[in-house]
C-alpha cells in the first residue's frame, strides 16, 4: 500500500474483503428496496386486474389480462356514500385546496423568514421561537378552536376555510425553512441595497426572492405533501361537496355494496397519491438544479 | 470652504456598552479620510453611522451642510463599498451597477450611458453580462466600486474594501483607488485596519482605539508627531521604537539616559529647551537610527550598541539591539557590515524624536 502513496492519481487497490463488504451492503439495500416496493407492486397489479381474477388468482401474481376498468371506476364512478361520482370531484377539491394553501403559506414563510433573519427588531427571536413552537402542536389540539374560529369567520365547511387552517398550521414550518436559509445570506447585501435606495419590499422582491429557489422548492415539496395527504383537517372542516381526495378515498374504501372491489380501492389509492409523487419528480429536479446553479462557472 | 462631512460629539451605545465616545470629525470636499485602528475599535461602526445604517445614540452628522442625523441611508447621497463586496448574486454585473439607478427611477438611456462610462473607467466591459459568482475577487471588487461610482454621490464610503484580496492585488487596487480619488476629486471615507493603506491613501487620518479618537491629522502629522503611545506604536512598519529612559538636567540642557545590557548607560543630549519629567519614553522611528557617519546634523549622536539580530529586507537591512530593556530596531543600508553579536556604532537622529509620559502615554513635546 505504501508504494502507492506517492502516486495519488492511481486509486489504491481494493482488497477482496472490501469487495465482499460492498456486495453485502448493496444486496441488503436491494432487499430493503424490494420490501418497500412490494406494496406498490401489489397495488399496481391489483388495480389492473378484474375482480374475477383477484378472487381466483394469487395476490402477487401479474395480471393475466390488463384492464383499466378499475381506474375508470375509481376516477368517475365509484361510490362515496350515496353519491357515485368517483374521486374526480374530490381530486379537484384537493387541487383547489392544496395549490393556494401551498402558495400562500410558502410566500408568508418567505416574508416572515426575511423579516426575522434580516431585519432585527426587538422581540424577533421571541416571535421566531413562538412560531417554532407552533410546529410542534399536534393537529388534534387545534381541532376545536379552529372549528370555532372557522365558524365565526363564516368559513366552516368551505374550501377557503380548509386553506386557512392549512396556511396557519404551515406558517411555522415555512418560516423556519426560510429563516434558516436567509440567516446564511450576508447582512451586507441588505445594507448595500439600502444605500442603493431600495426599501423593505424592494429588497425582498429583487434580491431575496430570486436567491430563494432551492428553499422555495424544499418548502413547496414539504407543504404540498403535508396538505395533500392531510386527512384530519379534511375530515373535520369539510362537508359534503368540499371534501378533499383523502376523505373521499376513505369513503370509497368504506362504502361497499356487497362485493369489496379491491381493484377499485387500489386504483383510487394510487390516484390519490400520484400528485405528491409528481411534485417530487418535477420539483426534485429543480431542487438539484437550484443547489448547483451557483457553482457552475460560465 | 464648509466641511462636506461634519460629525459632532457622536456617541453610540449598544445597551450599556459604549461603542463610540464623543467623536468629532470634519472633512473638506475632496478629502480622503481614513479611519484606522485595531479590530473592535469602532471604525466600521462609525462608517455605518455615517451611512445611516446604524442609528446613533448622541451627537449629529451633517453632510454638505444638511443635518443627516435622522435621514435614512438612501437619502444621504452616499455610496458604499463593502468588505464582502455585497454584490447581488442573482443579478448580472450590469444589473448590479444599475440597480441603484433603477430603484431611483432614472431613465433607461441615462442608465446605459452611465453604465458604459463606469465600465470603461474600471475596465470591466467584458464582464457586464456575467454574474458575481463567475468573477474573481479582484473583478468583484471592481464591480463593487462601479456600483458606487455610477451614483456620483457626495460621499464615498469604503469598508475595508481590500482586505479580502491577496497581497499583490491589494497593492494594485490601492493605487487604483488613489488614482480614482485624484481623477474624480471626490470625497471619500475609508475604513481599514492596515496602517500602510491609511498612510498611502489618506489626506487625513483618524486613529481610533476602543471607540475613542486618538488622533486626527495628515499622514505626516500622525507619523511624525503621534499624539500618544498607542498611535506611535500602531502607525508605521516596523513600529516606532519606544525606549524607556531617564532624564537629568545638566548644564548643557537635558541628558537622556538609556540603560544597556552591558556597560555604562547610553547618554544622549536632549533638546535645549524642553521641560521633561524624570521618567520618559523616548520614541524614535527605525529610520532615525542609522549607522554612524551616514547622516550629519546637530541632533545626530552616536553610541556603541551590541547587535542581536540582522534582518536583510532587500532595500534596507534592519538590525535589532537591546536598549532600555526593549528590542530596538534600526534601519541600515542594505550593504551594512553589521554582524549579530558584534558591536556597532549607531547614530540616533533626535530631530524627529517623540517623548511620551510612561503613565498616561501622552506626548510630551
Amino acid at each position: 500500500m505504501s508504494d502507492f502513496s506517492a502516486t495519488p492519481a492511481v486509486s489504491p487497490p481494493v482488497r477482496p474483503g472490501q469487495i465482499a463488504l460492498r456486495w453485502l451492503l448493496f444486496s441488503l439495500l436491494g432487499l430493503f428496496a424490494l420490501f418497500y416496493l412490494m406494496p406498490l407492486f401489489v397495488m399496481l397489479t391489483t388495480s389492473l386486474k378484474s375482480l374475477e381474477e383477484i378472487r381466483s388468482g394469487s395476490l402477487v401474481a401479474l395480471p393475466r389480462e390488463v384492464t383499466f376498468d378499475a381506474w375508470r371506476t375509481a376516477w368517475s364512478e365509484a361510490c362515496t356514500g350515496i353519491q357515485c361520482e368517483g374521486l374526480r370531484p374530490y381530486f379537484w377539491n384537493s387541487v383547489l385546496l392544496a395549490v393556494p394553501a401551498v402558495l400562500i403559506s410558502t410566500f408568508l414563510g418567505a416574508a416572515n423568514g426575511y423579516i426575522i433573519a434580516q431585519w432585527n427588531f426587538r422581540g424577533a427571536n421571541l416571535i421566531f421561537s413562538a412560531m417554532l413552537f407552533g410546529c410542534f402542536i399536534p393537529f388534534q389540539v387545534v381541532l376545536l378552536p379552529m372549528a370555532r374560529m372557522l365558524g365565526l369567520m363564516g368559513l366552516a365547511g368551505t374550501i377557503p376555510g380548509l386553506i386557512f387552517a392549512h396556511v396557519i398550521y404551515g406558517i411555522g414550518f415555512t418560516t423556519l425553512f426560510f429563516r434558516n436559509f436567509y440567516v446564511t445570506i450576508p447582512g451586507d447585501l441588505v445594507k448595500a441595497a439600502k444605500v442603493d435606495g431600495a426599501g423593505f419590499f424592494r429588497i425582498f422582491w429583487s434580491i431575496f426572492l430570486p436567491l430563494s429557489l432551492p428553499i422555495i422548492v424544499v418548502t413547496v415539496i414539504w407543504q404540498f405533501t403535508q396538505i395533500w395527504n392531510d386527512f384530519l383537517f379534511g375530515v373535520s372542516f369539510s362537508q359534503a361537496g368540499t371534501q378533499p381526495v383523502t376523505v373521499a378515498l376513505n369513503n370509497i374504501v368504506n362504502s361497499t355494496t356487497g362485493v369489496k372491489e379491491y381493484n377499485v380501492d387500489m386504483a383510487a389509492a394510487i390516484i390519490a397519491g400520484l400528485p405528491t409523487l409528481l411534485v417530487y419528480v418535477v420539483a426534485g429536479k429543480y431542487f438539484i438544479r437550484g443547489l448547483t446553479a451557483g457553482s457552475v462557472k460560465g | 470652504m464648509s466641511p462636506i462631512l461634519n460629525i459632532q460629539s457622536l456617541s453610540k451605545n449598544y445597551g450599556a456598552v459604549e461603542i463610540l465616545k464623543d467623536v468629532n470629525v470634519a472633512i473638506d470636499p475632496g478629502d480622503f479620510l481614513v479611519l484606522v485602528g485595531p479590530s473592535g475599535c469602532g471604525k466600521s461602526t462609525l462608517l455605518n453611522c455615517i451611512a445611516g445604517l446604524e442609528p446613533i445614540s448622541g451627537g449629529s452628522i451633517s453632510i454638505d451642510g444638511r443635518d443627516m442625523t435622522q435621514v435614512s441611508p438612501k437619502d444621504r447621497d452616499i455610496a458604499m463599498v463593502f468588505q464582502s463586496y455585497a454584490l447581488y448574486p442573482t443579478m448580472t454585473v450590469a444589473k448590479n451597477i444599475t440597480f441603484g439607478m433603477k430603484v431611483r427611477g432614472v431613465d433607461a438611456a441615462t442608465q446605459a450611458r452611465k453604465l458604459a462610462e463606469v465600465a470603461r473607467q474600471l475596465q470591466i466591459e467584458p464582464l457586464l453580462d456575467r454574474r458575481p459568482g463567475q468573477l474573481s475577487g479582484g473583478q468583484r471588487q471592481r464591480v463593487a466600486m462601479g456600483r458606487a461610482l455610477v451614483r456620483d454621490p457626495k460621499l464615498f464610503l469604503f469598508d475595508e474594501p481590500l482586505s479580502n484580496l491577496d497581497a499583490k492585488l491589494r497593492v494594485s487596487m490601492r493605487s487604483e483607488i488613489k488614482k480614482l480619488h485624484q481623477n474624480l476629486g471626490a470625497t471619500m471615507v475609508y475604513v481599514t485596519h492596515d496602517q500602510i493603506e491609511a498612510m498611502t491613501l489618506a489626506t487625513k487620518i483618524v486613529v481610533m482605539k476602543g471607540g475613542v479618537v486618538q488622533q486626527i491629522g495628515t499622514p505626516a502629522e500622525i507619523y511624525n508627531h503621534p499624539a500618544n503611545l498607542f498611535v506611535a506604536d500602531f502607525m508605521g512598519s516596523p513600529a516606532m521604537n519606544l525606549i524607556p529612559a531617564r532624564t537629568q538636567r545638566a548644564e548643557s540642557g537635558i541628558q537622556i539616559e538609556i540603560t544597556r545590557p552591558e556597560g555604562a548607560p547610553m547618554i544622549l543630549q536632549g533638546p535645549q529647551v524642553q521641560d521633561l519629567p524624570e521618567d520618559i519614553i523616548l520614541g524614535l522611528r527605525p529610520e532615525d537610527i542609522i549607522e554612524a557617519g551616514m547622516r550629519s546634523g546637530a541632533n545626530v549622536q552616536a553610541a556603541k550598541c551590541r547587535i542581536d539580530l540582522v534582518e536583510p529586507a532587500g532595500a534596507d537591512t534592519y538590525v535589532v539591539s537591546e536598549l532600555g530593556g526593549r528590542q530596538v530596531t534600526a534601519r541600515l543600508h542594505a550593504e551594512t557590515k553589521a554582524q549579530p553579536g558584534a558591536m556597532l556604532d549607531l547614530a540616533f537622529d533626535l530631530a524627529k524624536v517623540s517623548f511620551f509620559a510612561p503613565d498616561t502615554g501622552e506626548r510630551l513635546n
